[in-house]
């Protein structure tokens, strides 16, 4: 007698009973999690007593939502996208024919004309429209300039990709002309320009290069010679404080205590070193960890020196190479020097130009150190220590110059930012700090410069722009804030990259040397290292 | 070998041997994995190192280059130009850069990640160090580390060629096939300009054709550049073809040692691979000239003699890189080796001794060996396999 097989194997299920079915799934899923972050809430009552508020209608919402969602997606959603092949299925990207229906002249066209006509209304929107829709005129003007910019983008594609590291620099170096320019246009005078420049460049650029730098610096340690320090921040708040301190209390120039710093950090680097020489992987990350936490309490506790967690106030500015100051008071004032009106933004803009300008010798560095004997080894030892040590490399001091490099960029970015705060105090060097780093470098791509600087834009970008989504208080009622939402966001951002792309933004790796022709290696050989 | 003298000792005459291993001997907790070995690799030769799986080739391999510090013992090299280094002093990572000792691993462990011929430059990192001003020079792009830079990749195209890899010299090591990644390690080996190449099992894995690429490698490596070559192999063919010397391992006891013509005859040897109990080794014997037969039977220890899997268990940690679970497993249980029963048998057969005391017999050999061990092994040679036979009767 013949074996047959069972009949319900030969079903495929159809999409419907499928979508049912990861409805349900989803449903539950989220019954699970939500149950206690939107079912309860703790509040006050009148006589301060904590109560419990309970929210199961919100919870029947969020979950029937999220079921209809799937339920949606799995039913039309994803045949759909299957039939049109709008997904790329091996690279999960959008392939070149779906952003061509995307991105049209037509579209274009659209776009321009909205912002053209919404920017020509700026000051009367309220007026016309009251102040809920002006709001959404206004996030509806932001997209279509994003929309416009893509546009550009996609156009130039090949140009852009051909010349990405020459365009990023020049569009760099120009931001900030480019912000005074465009706002003293809007704003009608070079005064308004450089006033409203203060949070482009200050929030935007500097945060941003800041970490960009941070990053670089990380990536030396984590993606070169792969080991994984939690404790990055360390380096930061020593280069902060060596500033801080040595600014106020000696005051020495920034130009001599910059490299100071970066010598003091490196010697930190280079003390943590040595104990955690024999740790690998886990371990190692614990250690480093527990060494970022050490500095931050000992600046807490040790408060003769570092008055504790009150910080340090009045860290003296940093001065254009001694000819110049940005004190109103002195009497070689920029502006008194140029004869030009007093405003707070030449000093940002010198500062933006200051971290590009520590950003691109990070840069300049780390792709010469790679093309020399020890970033070689670095990478080497990220591959196999082992056979580094039977070619006989010193893993030794090959991780420690790598602790000690990614240190010294820790040091030179702490001193920067002690410089532009004017105040450093502990609670800016917390563990998620040395956390956002990381995930910065682990995002662009372990190794990759260009995905790093790309990842630090997305996410610290990406936060600051939070701050500017204030019509979405006319969505949320008045007391939603944004901002409390973007570790969120960086959690969702992180998600979907690491599905997306696994390897970060630039999962592959340019090799240091050739014989024939440069062919980048595919991030599937290359390893994470062990600690 | 208590001798107070430093490390790098001046040698006064020629010393032809460029590898002196001096009763070497490597305890992991109890577990005895090189028991008292002495051998010389000569210059300008190829000494293959053979035994049995888990007889301690690798350790031995691994005290060499310094991955392991052996317990007891003195592992002299002499240089060519006159210097001698008690390799068992040296830090791990001075053995290739003073000693010039380089190695392979039984398995592979190139840099994946990185192009074939970073592979090659990494492995010049000392010499290319020195000549960057330790980066500081290098940094600023003085000439000297451009031009040294050159001849480095000048190098690294050499020992391509030599491995018929130069077509694949931009892509990632590990996109290369096995066989190629092999031959890799040696280039890579060869690129720090070693005088003593160990090559771990370098055949393993490779089939007939890329075997025969190896084995012109190896002779083309030992004719021109004047490395000697110390390789642990399996593959008798490779073994048998090229190598002037052969030492024969098991259970950590060298237990033969001679020219390759020599060491196939001895029955202490075809004990070791075939076993003794075996009723019919005079017919295996006679076919000991195919080496297939050898191969075929080298299954590993006995596991009702040897130790079981877990015994590795009790190897203390001698060496936070190196597992020694990654390489073999090394131990010495009493009577479980073919060999000194061998011993054993034919001293039995001489003496009129009665089938209970034989048994007892085999275990000083192998087990209680003192010192002076290795002199005493020496009168076992002349035995028959028809000793050994009469000895299986016992059982």
């Amino acid at each position: 007698m013949a074996v047959t097989a069972s009949p319900e194997r030969d079903i495929v299920a159809t999409p419907m009973q499928r979508a049912t079915r990861e409805a349900l799934y989803a449903g539950a899923i989220a019954l699970g999690l939500f149950v206690l972050f939107i079912g309860l809430r703790t509040d006050q009552n009148i006589s301060n007593e904590l109560i419990l508020v309970q929210r199961w209608g919100l919870l029947a919402i969020v979950v029937v939502l999220t079921m209809a969602g799937r339920f949606l997606y799995v039913a039309y959603g994803q045949p759909f996208l299957a039939n049109q092949k709008i997904v790329d299925v091996a690279t999960g990207l959008l392939p070149e024919s779906m952003a061509t229906r995307f991105f049209r002249l037509p579209y274009f066209i659209a776009a321009i004309v909205i912002v053209a006509v919404l920017a020509f209304l700026a000051g009367s929107l309220d007026g016309l429209l009251g102040p809920g829709l002006a709001g959404y005129a206004r996030f509806l003007r932001a997209l279509a300039i994003i929309y416009a910019l893509a546009s550009v983008m996609f156009y130039f594609r090949t140009f852009i990709h051909a010349h990405f590291s020459a365009l990023g620099i020049t569009a760099l170096a120009l931001y900030p002309v480019i912000v005074v320019l465009v706002l003293a246009v809007y704003g009608g005078s070079m005064a308004a320009g450089f006033q409203g420049s203060l949070k482009w460049v200050d929030n935007f650029g500097i945060q941003i290069l800041i970490y960009v730098m941070l990053a670089w610096g990380l990536n030396i340690v984590v993606g070169l010679a792969g080991l994984l320090d939690l404790g990055y921040v360390a380096f930061y708040a020593v280069g902060a404080y060596a500033y801080a301190l040595l600014g106020t209390q000696y005051g020495l120039s920034f130009w001599i205590l910059l490299p100071a710093a970066g010598a003091m950090a490196a010697f930190w680097g280079v003390l943590l070193g040595f104990p955690v020489l024999r740790l690998r992987g886990d371990y190692l990350a614990i250690v480093t960890l527990a060494f970022g936490e050490i500095i931050r309490l000992v600046l807490i506790n040790w408060r003769e020196v570092t008055n504790g967690s009150a910080g340090i106030s009045g860290i003296p500015k940093v001065t254009f190479f001694g000819l110049m100051t940005f004190n109103v008071s002195d009497p070689n004032y920029i502006a008194k020097v140029f004869d030009i009106a007093t405003s707070s933004a030449y000093y940002k803009i010198f500062l933006y130009y200051l971290i590009l300008g520590l950003c691109l010798l990070t840069a300049f560095v780390t792709i010469r150190l790679r093309r020399m004997p020890v970033g070689r080894a670095w990478e080497a030892l990220r591959e196999d220590e082992i056979a580094c040590r039977s070619l006989g490399i010193n893993t030794t001091t090959t991780k420690l110059t790598a602790f000690a490099t990614g240190a010294m960029f820790g040091g030179f970015a702490g001193s920067f930012f002690a410089a532009r705060q004017g105040f450093v105090s502990p609670e800016s060097f917390i563990f998620l700090e040395s956390a956002i780093i990381l995930a910065i470098v682990v995002l662009g791509g372990m190794g990759s410069l260009v995905g790093i600087a790309v990842a630090a834009m997305v996410m610290i970008g990406g936060t600051e722009v939070l701050r500017e989504l204030d019509f979405l208080k006319q969505v949320f009622g008045p007391d939603f804030t944004p901002e409390l939402y973007r570790m969120l966001l960086f959690g969702m951002a992180m998600v979907i990259v690491m599905l997306w792309k696994p390897r970060g933004f630039v999962g592959s790796r340019e090799p240091t040397a050739f014989l024939k022709e440069s062919r980048a290696v595919s991030g599937s050989f290359t390893k994470e290292g062990h600690g | 070998m208590s001798d107070a003298s430093s490390i790098q000792k001046a040698n006064p005459g020629v010393n032809d041997a460029i590898l002196q291993v001096d009763h070497l001997s490597m305890k992991f907790g109890g577990l005895v994995a090189i028991g008292d070995l002495s051998f010389q690799a000569r210059r300008g030769e190829i000494t293959a190192l053979i035994g049995p799986n888990g007889a301690g080739k690798t350790t031995v391999f691994n005290c060499i280059t310094g991955f392991y510090k052996p317990s007891e013992g003195m592992i002299t090299l002499n240089r060519r130009d006159g210097s001698s280094y008690l390799l068992e002093r040296l830090p791990n990572h001075e053995i290739p850069a003073r000693a010039k000792v380089a190695r392979t691993f039984q398995n592979i462990r190139l840099f994946s990640g990185m192009t074939l011929l970073e592979n090659l430059l990494v492995a010049q990192h000392n010499k290319l160090m020195k000549a960057s001003g330790y980066t500081i020079l290098g940094l600023f792009g003085f000439s000297g580390y451009r031009t040294a830079s050159a001849e480095s990749i000048d190098l690294a195209r050499h020992w391509l060629e030599k491995a018929d890899l130069v077509n694949r010299a931009d892509d990632p090591a590990g996109d290369l096939p096995y066989g190629a990644q092999r031959r890799l390690e040696i280039a890579r080996a060869m690129c720090t300009g070693p005088e003593l190449l160990c090559l771990d099992e370098p055949a393993a894995g490779l089939n007939p054709k890329e075997s025969m690429a190896l084995n012109a490698l190896l002779m083309d490596i030992k004719d021109n550049t004047g490395t000697s070559i110390l390789l642990i192999e399996h593959d008798m063919a490779v073994v048998m073809q090229i190598s002037d010397h052969v030492v024969v391992l098991e259970y950590g006891r060298k237990i033969s040692d001679g020219s390759p013509h020599a060491v196939r005859t001895d029955p202490r040897v075809i004990a070791a691979y075939l076993g003794v109990e075996d009723e019919d080794v005079e017919t295996v014997l006679i076919e000991v000239g195919d080496e297939d037969v050898i191969e075929q039977l080298d299954t590993g220890p006995d596991s009702t003699h040897g130790p079981d899997s877990s015994s590795s268990y009790f190897a203390g940690p001698v060496s936070d890189t190196v597992g020694h679970s990654e390489g073999e497993r090394v131990t010495v249980s009493k009577g479980a080796s073919k060999a000194g029963q061998v011993d054993a048998r034919s001293g039995a057969a001489a003496r009129p001794a009665s089938p209970a005391e034989a048994e007892p017999a085999a275990k000083p050999s192998a087990a209680k060996s003192s010192a002076a061990k290795p002199a005493a092994k020496a009168p076992a040679k002349p035995k028959t396999p028809g000793d050994s036979n009469r000895g299986g009767g016992n059982e």
